[in-house]
């Protein structure tokens, strides 16, 4: 969180004479829903010092995969002088005293915490330094932390942590701002490769994850939704599946949600019927058994191919919106300009995380508590509450580490689900999705149309960029992810520009997936700039390198220097140009400014005459900033945005039919597998900004930047996703 | 009906149906929780342990195949963790999410155990049936290789890029 000036540090003693450390937001409690009596003022603790020294430094972001539970740790620890192989590192719970933003998702974890977590560790160092200072009866200038010891330079004598944290904890605490953080060249563990501090559990397959939680008398839950999203139930044999082996009951849950035009982000609790068991595989197998007469509603007539032809149509009318505009794009269609058309299309995907929704809780004395794997524990205490009548304050959240999410843990669909069976039965629940639970009720990222019009001059310069994109919503509203920013690029680097839109029906739920609205946006975009660089008869690196230097650009923080300074890089370490590549074999390009993050990507890829696709190599330069906290993170992040990039290339695609889901499993919904995925090289350019997270802008260059390549080797350009669609497949 | 299992060396009985999927005996009645549940239908290798040595799918084995024969979980794979592949991986810093790594460890485990130095081929095909949604498929290669002693863990293991 960007720490206000009003907050400050809170520091007490823990039984034995250690010390806790924290900060206190006022804005936290501001924002809290209105409790009957105020919050207590105790610290957020992010620091745990100890008699005997040991150090504990707690994450307060859920944890998916990305690295946070390393990285938010370790900028208190190098502020802190404290050895990274002894701190112990623990999971927060949710706690509205953590802030507004204990959550993990837009890539915000980095800029969200670079600086309030160093300030937290330089506080607690500098706390420590004046108690040893006052201690020793010496001037604290005299003295520095090192190693988790404070010392005396003159003397050269030393006090553990532990042994001054006492005392410590009776200080005032420096007010926030002014503590002083260490020069990045000082830095001993910010830059330097870290191993998740879960990795010895993982391999080792410690129970840690959501679906691994277990309590004394937990009982095993299914839950069974209409085919249909929001149909309900009109009867179901629940008498003979109650009498099925294992199953402790069956229940309808009779709840209602409004199936619109347009989906809300979460709708709450959907209607559907709990199978609870003493084993989850007895209320699995009992559920199979179930015969249900659904009353489908209103989202029961779609179908996939229905939508892409009403897009078709809808790009024939007039838009009817208008999303932004630069110059006059029809008077510059007019002029002496070659014109291209195209239409470009992107399904619906899922995020289908290895692990299927699963949560757990308990209800007892009223009060409920969940042990989750959800990105937004805040945003799920309050449906929870919502949907169920209960005061936020009544309702516990721990975190547990989630198997995957992708933005699937932004929605709390399941804790509501869990939090209702656990409340009715009052013994603790496991609920658990299976796989066809997970990718026929998830919130899909949102297929789209775009129909396309630009010009480039006889110079070879674009000059005009219109485009009608068709998306899901009603009137004003976009379907939730289903949205195209007014100022995506080209907006502001080609003078005449038309960025309008139209809208159809949809009664499903969408949502935000790895790089919302970049992870389609980008392949439209970087696809049609290539067409154009082509029809220009320009090489598209030099096109695209015009093209920024047409900007400035209006976009607020939309930097073209920066992204320049990656495409030219990529360019570079790919070869780009410079190599002569076997027929069928060729280079593609793409960048995307998106999360704060600048990327520009060459694929290198073969193409046969059978449409047999090889990535052989994916270059990858990206500008995060001036620092990489922790680079073994950091490259895995990069390499697994590249490869999620090439499953969604290939193969991802959620249609519809009858307003069913079709796909049901990884063997519909597919990903790629270890042949596949190519060498990939990553380069990090650093610049001279704050530094920005990396779980989403790697991923959005991939799919243009194959896409090109395969234009480049063979001629075909594919406008619409996935590849498999268009009859390819891997070599 | 009671069935003999001899999972990580110990011998047990459960009662579970015969067509009840082992995946499901070794998380909800014995607790080994390492195992995971990806796709119910053997197409993610999440759930991968070895029966009799081989590398089976335990979502779509039933538990009645496995009775009397020797099963081995990651929980099993080694006493301490110490097996060359966990100690690579860790080297290696492979998981992102870490969910589907038991099942990729457990195949890589019976790759090795057949075939010690593999190559790039031998690990595509052996490998071929575990999905990693994470995407840590360099990683995972890398430490293969490692374990088995193909290459030598480098300081920059973990960081193939450049800063």
């Amino acid at each position: 969180m960007p720490v206000s000036r009003r907050s400050f540090l809170h520091v007490s003693a823990v039984a034995g004479g250690g010390m806790l450390l924290g900060y206190f937001d006022p804005k936290a409690f501001a924002q809290a829903p209105a409790a009957a009596t105020p919050p207590p003022l105790d610290p957020n603790l992010f620091v745990r010092i100890a008699p005997d020294g040991a150090v504990t430094l707690i994450s307060r972001n859920p944890e998916i995969g990305q690295g946070i539970k390393n990285m938010l740790p370790m900028l208190i620890a190098e502020e802190l002088e404290v050895d990274w192989q002894t701190v112990k590192i623990e999971q927060a719970d949710y706690d509205p005293k953590y802030g507004t933003t204990q959550w993990t998702g837009g890539s915000r974890a980095v800029s969200n915490n670079w600086l309030p977590m160093q300030q937290v560790g330089a506080a607690a160092r500098q706390m420590l330094i004046a108690a040893a200072a006052k201690t020793w009866g010496v001037p604290e200038t005299e003295c520095y932390a090192s190693h988790g010891r404070v010392i005396h330079r003159p003397t050269d004598r030393s006090l553990g942590y532990g042994e001054v944290a006492a005392k410590a904890a009776t200080l005032p605490p420096p007010d926030l701002q002014s503590v002083q953080l260490k020069q990045p060249a000082a830095y001993n563990l910010i830059g330097q490769p870290t191993i998740g501090v879960d990795v010895p559990d993982i391999v080792r397959g410690k129970p840690i994850y959501a679906i691994d939680f277990k309590l004394p008398g937990m009982l095993f839950a299914c839950y069974v939704k209409c085919p249909v999203f929001g149909g309900t139930v009109v009867s179901a044999n629940l008498d003979e599946i109650k009498q099925m082996p294992g199953v402790k009951d069956a229940f309808v849950v009779d709840h209602g949600v409004d199936v619109g035009p347009v989906q809300k982000g979460d709708p709450g609790l959907e209607p559907g019927i709990a199978v609870v068991a003493t084993t989850w595989w007895q209320a699995q197998s009992a559920r199979k058994k179930l015969n249900v007469k659904w009353n489908e509603g209103p989202g029961a007539n779609q179908d996939s191919g229905e939508f892409a032809k009403t897009a078709l149509d809808l790009s024939k009318q007039a838009p009817q919106r208008t999303l932004k505009t630069a110059g006059d794009v029809d008077a510059a269609f007019k002029g002496d300009v070659k014109v291209l058309d195209a239409a470009y299309a992107y399904p619906f995907i899922s995020h289908a995380p290895m692990e299927p929704r699963a949560c757990n809780a308990r209800f007892q004395d009223g009060k409920l508590e969940f042990w989750s794997n959800t990105q937004q524990p805040g945003r799920g205490r309050e449906l929870v509450a919502k949907q169920l009548g209960l005061k936020p304050e009544d309702i516990t959240i721990h975190l547990l580490r989630a198997g995957g999410s992708f933005g699937r843990g932004l929605t709390n669909d399941y804790m509501v689900e869990v939090g209702y069976i656990a409340k009715k039965m009052g013994v603790p629940i496991k609920l658990l999705w299976s796989r066809e639970d997970d990718m026929t009720h998830d919130y899909y990222r949102p297929g789209g149309f775009h129909f396309l019009k630009a010009a480039v001059d006889s110079s070879g310069k674009m000059v005009a960029w219109r485009n009608h994109f068709v998306s899901y919503g009603d009137g004003e509203t976009f379907a939730p992810a289903a949205g195209l920013s007014p100022t995506e690029f080209p907006f502001g680097f080609v003078p005449n520009f038309a960025a309008l839109c139209s809208v159809m029906p949809l009664r499903i739920k969408t949502g935000a997936l790895r790089a919302p609205g970049a992870n389609s946006q980008c392949f439209v975009m970087q696809s049609f700039v290539d067409e154009l660089a082509h029809a220009a008869g320009k090489d598209p690196v030099e096109f695209r390198l015009a093209l920024i230097s047409q900007g400035p650009g209006e976009n607020k923080g939309y930097n073209a220097d920066r992204i320049r300074g990656v495409l030219q890089l990529a360019a570079e370490r790919s070869g780009w140009g410079k190599r002569q590549l076997a027929p069928g074999r060729a280079l593609g390009v793409a960048f995307q400014y998106s999360f704060q993050g600048y990327f520009a990507h060459v694929a290198e890829v073969s193409v046969s005459a059978k449409k047999e696709l090889k990535v052989h190599k994916v270059w990858v330069v990206g500008d995060v900033g001036s620092q990489i906290i922790n680079p073994s993170a950091a490259v895995s992040q990069v390499q697994g945005g590249v490869i999620d990039g090439l499953s969604e290339t290939m193969h991802q695609e959620i249609t519809l039919q009858a307003g069913r889901v079709v796909q049901t499993n990884f063997n519909t919904h597919q990903l790629i597998g270890m042949r596949q995925a190519p060498e990939i090289d990553v380069h990090f350019l650093k610049s001279d900004n704050p530094p920005t997270g990396l779980g989403e802008p790697a991923l959005p260059p991939v799919m243009p930047a194959v896409c090109n390549a395969i234009f480049a080797a063979s001629g075909d350009r594919v406008r619409t996703l996935p590849l498999s669609k268009s009859g390819y497949t891997w070599a | 009906m009671a069935i003999n299992l001899k999972v990580n060396g110990h011998s047990t009985h459960v009662d579970a149906p015969p067509d009840t999927p082992l995946l499901w005996v070794l998380r909800d009645i014995l607790n080994l929780h390492g195992t995971k549940y990806g796709c119910g239908i053997g197409q993610c290798g999440a759930c991968t342990v070895h029966l009799g040595g081989q590398p089976v799918r335990s979502c779509v084995t039933p538990v009645s195949a496995a009775a009397n024969a020797t099963i081995t979980t990651i929980e099993g794979l080694s006493p301490d963790g110490s097996h060359p592949l966990q100690k690579a991986w860790t080297t290696v810093d492979v998981p992102q999410c870490g969910y589907c790594q038991a099942g990729q460890i457990m195949s890589a485990a019976a790759l090795l155990a057949k075939t010690p130095h593999p190559t790039d081929q031998e690990i595509d095909t052996a490998m071929g049936g575990n999905l990693c949604r994470c995407g840590t498929y360099v990683r995972i290669r890398e430490a293969i290789h490692i374990a088995a002693g193909n290459k030598k863990p480098s300081g920059a293991t973990a960081v193939e890029g450049s800063l």
